[in-house]
């Protein structure tokens, strides 16, 4: 694979850039392989690249029903921070945002990461409380994080509304400087082509429709392109995480939900940072392109549909609009949706099974664009050792019957 | 926006209902006789079909009353409505 770079470019474009060879091959699925991935989004993706480039892995197929990155992946409103409560989900996101920081020079592929910051705001005294609880425990787990009061905030938004007039005043907000955005598409082809430089075969329109198992261990998985054998499987398919477990005779704690995001006309520069509110419940950031990027909550229903209810839209432009009231008379150019698992405690399971060779890595809900790379590495690790990684260990499939939950509802609850 | 009839009330719009998630979950009797992993099925694993689900819905702000419904989560088209208690009308076919 060539090396991208201003040589490279040069190069191409003595050729009009007609002869840019192909990002990752489509290779036809072989009998067997080491290890099946299924699941083309970010996480799958990342996770053949770690297992290829920090294990040694070779013979690993990723198998995606429709092609890779058109799930959740290229749904979502490309919001990075780390700044989680507990010690177990700071960790892991705080890895995550490591691997971030060096990530574009990692794959040779521009993510476009940009550390523009993250804005949470608050607009009760509580919530101020729980800024100031989870930003001294962010600083002490090595998450950087600062508590900003709302003249200081004023003055660093111009345009959002800090005036103690509004319903629900803003007092202020935590602030994670390292938090931002990334171009989400570029992770997923960034990553695949990362993983099909080492060898890595991603098969796309193949879907699994079954899951093959004897003596309690699985054996290998029936697919739209014919049965392909490998003694360790991988799950990661977020929303339909529960349809691939039931072809493994499990239940998991999740329910898929749809979830609703939105971009704008493009517009001049007007946001140079990420706001989120957990109390108004909406998210926004603007994006290179000039559009704004706004995101809130679930639609309240089961269902895997990958659209939601109009009375999810409203609540998500009266958030906005309580933000920012200079966006009135923006018009929304695009509206779609990504159907999420939610789990009972708001963090993901990254998990060996019952079920010998059979791996899951769902249940990361609203909040799961950040935790790409850190995902794919933690999962890495556990499918190629058969083992977790101590950052994933506490996210086990068996919390729910310890009970030793990771609550992260607070600061995972709501917005990504 | 999903329609929802409310077998109290008739049809009104979504926005007047609120979610209860998958029906005929029952409490088991004696919580005690459980073990961990009876205890957590209960309480935290769920069916989350891809088709048609059982569930629950709360008409409150209207009637303020439960109520179950079959619908489709692919689709999101409701097949019936029914009371709490009762279980949902087959298909005749």
């Amino acid at each position: 694979m060539s090396k991208y770079s201003i040589f490279s470019l040069a190069r191409n474009a003595m050729s009009h850039h007609d002869n840019w060879e192909r990002a990752w091959r489509s290779p036809t699925p072989q009998k067997s392989y080491d290890a099946i991935i299924v699941g083309g989004g970010g996480h799958g993706l990342a996770t053949a690249y770690y297992m290829a480039k920090e294990h040694g892995m070779r013979n690993i197929a990723v198998l995606e029903k429709g092609w890779i990155g058109g799930g959740n992946t290229g749904r979502n409103t490309t919001i990075v921070r780390s700044n989680y409560l507990w010690d177990e989900a700071a960790f892991l996101y705080e890895k995550s945002m490591k691997l971030w920081e060096g990530l574009s020079q990692d794959l040779n592929y521009n993510v476009m990461f940009s550390q523009r910051g993250v804005y949470n705001l608050g607009h009760t005294l509580q919530d101020m409380r729980d800024i100031q609880r989870r930003v001294n425990a962010n600083r002490l787990n090595g998450v950087d994080g600062e508590v900003v009061d709302a003249k200081e905030l004023a003055k660093r938004i111009p345009y959002l509304n800090c005036s103690p007039d509004s319903r629900y005043p803003i007092l202020g907000a935590s602030f994670q400087a390292r938090g931002g955005t990334a171009r989400h598409d570029a992770v997923a082809w960034g990553f695949a082509r990362g993983a099909d430089s080492y060898g890595v075969d991603i098969i796309q329109n193949c879907e699994v429709t079954g899951i093959r198992r004897e003596d309690g261990a699985v054996l290998g998985v029936e697919t739209s392109q014919g049965y392909i054998e490998s003694k360790k499987v991988g799950v990661v398919t977020a929303g339909s995480s529960s349809v691939l477990a039931s072809m493994a005779g499990l239940r998991l704690p999740l329910e898929s939900h749809p979830l609703q995001a939105f971009v704008s006309e493009p517009i001049k520069p007007v946001l140079d940072t990420v706001v989120m509110s957990n109390a108004v419940h909406g998210y926004i950031s603007q994006s290179d392109k000039g559009d704004l990027v706004i995101g809130a909550g679930i639609d309240s229903y089961n269902g895997y549909g990958q659209r939601g209810s109009f009375t999810t839209i409203e609540h998500t432009m009266t958030a906005i609009m309580e933000l920012f009231p200079v966006f009135s008379r923006v018009r929304m150019n695009r509206q779609w949706g990504g159907i999420v698992d939610t789990c009972p405690d708001a963090c993901p399971i990254i998990s060996k099974t019952p079920i010998k060779g059979l791996y899951f890595n769902c249940g990361w809900g609203t909040g799961g664009f950040k935790a790409t790379p850190g995902s794919g590495w933690v999962f890495a690790h556990t499918v190629a050792n058969d083992e977790p990684h101590e950052l994933n260990a506490a996210f086990a499939l068996d919390r729910f019957i310890s009970g030793a939950l990771i609550d992260e509802h607070g600061a995972a609850g709501v917005a990504h | 926006m999903l329609l929802i009839e409310c077998p109290y009330c008739g049809t009104r719009d979504e926005s007047e209902f609120t979610y209860g998630g998958e029906a005929h979950i029952v409490r088991p009797l004696d919580p005690d006789a459980l073990n961990d992993v009876e205890w957590a099925d209960y309480l935290f694993f769920r069916k989350n079909s891809k088709g048609i689900l059982q569930e629950q819905w709360n008409h409150s702000a209207g009637c303020r009353r439960w109520f179950c419904a079959e619908r489709d989560t692919v689709t999101y088209k409701f097949k019936s409505f029914y009371k709490v208690g009762e279980r949902p009308v087959e298909d005749e076919a």
